[in-house]
């Protein structure tokens, strides 16, 4: 088993094995971006990848390509400060539920707004994965957590619904087991120009399958597979998730908008330009 | 950039905060992110109106958390970066200064400091965050912070600031206060050719030799940008030379004593001060940023009764000028220290002396500058 992979010169292999747990869906998600990557025909050594804090935040670090591991919650703040001070850059925030919708969430809704040029990839586990499984913002209801023991009674954020609303111009929901379709939402994604946010369904057995007895990994993901629906251009406000329900999956939004740099600089020229 | 709207060369009549962002422009600053508050809110709205003229990037970020996140990532992307703020927001700002000490991010933090603690006085001044800039991050590491007294200096201790930050790889603070950043006065900007701009440590070399922590001799290592073809790592996380992360005492025991002793082993060439008359004082007042110049009213007064004082004002607070301080101990009768805090500098200058003189705080809970005949009877009292 020495043969080199095709793509393995864009993970860190000096940095393989990773941390995460067998029948995780993150190295589902990180193959299908390493595949969008090379799909998307980008300069590689223009793109860069930052992560937050959490199971997900660990992608930067095995992704051999410039990559930032910042603190809890500021992904997107600190991607912004790149994508700003070198427009050449194509910046994707790696990072998980927690991070970008809990902590992070003020950043999140603002960066969108802003039409900021970065693809944000939001892998949704339901819950704190990396400290053990508590709940959060993302967590369905009445699903358990080690901190809502008897079920969640806090209504989620359903994140397609809150990315398309505050602004982002492509917006795609799969679950990690849509290898191809993700493949293409993320390469799509990378090629947009502007806000864009992918968010992925993704099982996580050691936490949230065990705690709420949903079986492993494989048991998540044949549930997943049976219960999610495809539907382009669906309305996301029609695409909440619940506790073992139907997952709404597919390209949500698809729209163009000059991104805040081009923007900027354009405004900016017919205003003070003439003095130059 | 328009052509001779980068450095404005010339007298102005101008107020510290203004001052403040021609020093950020004439340091090559291209990127700004803040968030308002009073009072520091006057250089964010100079930099919105200047930095078109310059090529420069202002973004209005929706907090502190995120201004201090945003210029961190602007700086790897290989561009000069500030923020401004005071009180409340430096405090939501000490995570990240904590993440630009730990991946060694060149940038430069303004605090125009108001009275505390919470609200406290938005409109009005403290000195109540010294040793907040210097201890607010958890963790250990040395930060490098500098105290102006008046708008003249505002312009030069930023550019200072942001020297040093390229110099040592670490966030540089300028601790200025509500009063030198709204009083105006001449400013004079000297000529481009003038000012003296420190370039960012580069790293040049081939890619498969390049370890991002590797220090030089002087501890501080050299650096790329994002999107430079070096595909480099950098984590917040315990890290080896290659930049990865690993969490154990032995790369713990290799990084985090170097982060220190960056600033420790070269403090002697970062630190400065301003001496008068220190040569045959018989006390001394140490002081910094708007109490310095109350102190030299109080000296007056002192030096009408015939009293020797000499005045140590600090340009650098950290590092501690911890060596002069003990040398000058020896030879005075005190050290008297104004601050507009109950107590934080004159904790360092106890420490310094190390019981060999006696040391006088004159405190002022905040709001007001002190009245000088307070530090005068301060200075009366010492040689009773
Ligand atoms: S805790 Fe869950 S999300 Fe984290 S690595 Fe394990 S399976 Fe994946």
């Amino acid at each position: 088993m020495n043969e080199k992979h095709p793509m393995d010169y864009l993970l860190r292999e000096d940095r393989i094995p990773h941390i995460w747990c067998p029948g995780c869906g993150l190295g589902s998600s990180v193959s299908c971006f390493i595949m969008a990557l090379e799909d998307s025909g980008l300069d590689l050594n223009k793109v860069v990848v930052v992560s937050g804090i959490g199971c997900t935040g660990r992608v930067a670090g095995y992704i051999n390509l410039d990559s930032f591991h910042t603190t809890h919650g500021r992904a997107i703040p600190f991607a912004t400060g790149l994508a700003l001070a070198n427009p050449e850059l194509k910046v994707v925030v790696y990072s998980g539920d927690g991070d970008l919708i809990a902590i992070g969430g003020n950043h999140l809704i603002h960066a969108a707004r802003r039409n900021i040029n970065m693809t944000v990839i939001c892998v949704n586990n339901f819950l704190y994965g990396m400290t053990g499984g508590q709940v959060g913002p993302t967590t369905p209801l009445y699903a358990k957590a080690t901190t809502s023991p008897y079920g969640n009674f806090e209504r989620p954020f359903n994140l397609v619904y809150l990315a398309a609303a505050s602004g982002a111009v492509y917006v795609a929901r799969w679950t990690a087991l849509h290898l191809r379709r993700l493949t293409k939402s993320m390469t799509e994604a990378l090629q947009k120009k502007g806000f864009s946010f992918i968010e992925i369904i993704s099982p996580c057995p050691t936490s949230y399958a065990r705690r709420n007895r949903l079986g492993d990994g494989l048991d998540q993901m044949k549930f997943y597979h049976d219960n999610s629906i495809i539907r382009h251009g669906a309305d996301p406000k029609e695409a909440d998730i619940g506790f073992q329900t139907k997952i709404v999956v597919g390209k949500f939004i698809d729209v163009e908008r000059p991104d805040y740099h081009t923007f900027l600089t354009e405004g900016l020229a017919k205003v003070v330009g003439e003095r130059k | 950039m328009i052509k001779d709207r980068e450095i404005l060369t010339g007298e102005h009549f101008m107020n510290g905060d203004f001052a403040c962002a021609e020093g950020a422009i004439a340091a090559g600053c291209r990127f700004f992110a803040g968030y308002p508050i009073t009072p520091a809110s006057e250089i964010a709205e100079r930099i919105s109106e200047r930095f078109p003229e310059v090529d420069g990037i202002y973004i209005q970020m929706e907090d502190e958390l995120g201004s201090m996140a945003a210029i961190l990532g602007a700086s790897w992307a290989g561009v000069k970066s500030m923020t401004c703020t005071s009180g409340p927001g430096f405090s939501l700002m000490q995570e990240n200064i904590g993440l630009g000490a730990m991946t060694e991010t060149p940038c430069v933090v303004v605090n125009m400091q108001r009275g505390g603690p919470s609200t406290g006085l938005p409109t009005v001044l403290g000195q109540q965050d010294m040793m907040q800039a210097r201890w607010g991050s958890h963790g250990d590491y040395e930060i490098i912070a500098l105290s102006p007294s008046s708008p003249q200096e505002l312009f030069d201790f930023t550019i200072k600031a942001f020297n040093l930050s390229e110099m040592y790889r670490v966030p540089a603070l300028v601790m200025g206060d509500e009063v030198v950043g709204h009083m105006s006065e001449k400013v004079v900007i000297p000529p481009k050719e003038e000012i003296e701009v420190y370039p960012r440590r580069k790293y040049t070399g081939p890619a498969e030799e390049y370890l991002p922590y590797k220090p030089d001799e002087d501890l501080v290592p050299q650096m790329v940008a994002a999107g430079e073809g070096y595909r480099i790592h950098v984590t917040g996380l315990t890290h080896d030379e290659k930049g990865y992360p690993v969490v154990d005492a032995e790369a713990q025991k290799k990084l985090v004593p170097r982060l220190v002793n960056k600033i420790r082993k070269n403090a002697e060439k970062i630190i400065e001060i301003e001496e008068t008359n220190t040569e045959d004082a018989e006390v001394i007042v140490l002081s910094y940023g708007i109490s310095a110049r109350t102190s030299f009213r109080a000296i007056e007064l002192a030096e009408k009764e015939g009293i020797k004082v000499g005045m140590v004002k600090l340009i650098t607070v950290w590092p501690f000028p911890e060596k002069r301080v003990y040398q000058l101990a020896s030879k005075v009768a005190g050290f008297v220290v104004p601050e507009i805090n109950c107590g934080q500098i004159v904790y360092e200058v106890e420490r310094c002396v190390k019981g060999k003189t006696k040391v006088t705080l004159v405190s002022h809970p905040g709001g007001h500058i002190h009245d000088p005949r307070d530090i005068f009877q301060a200075i009366r009292n010492i040689l009773k």
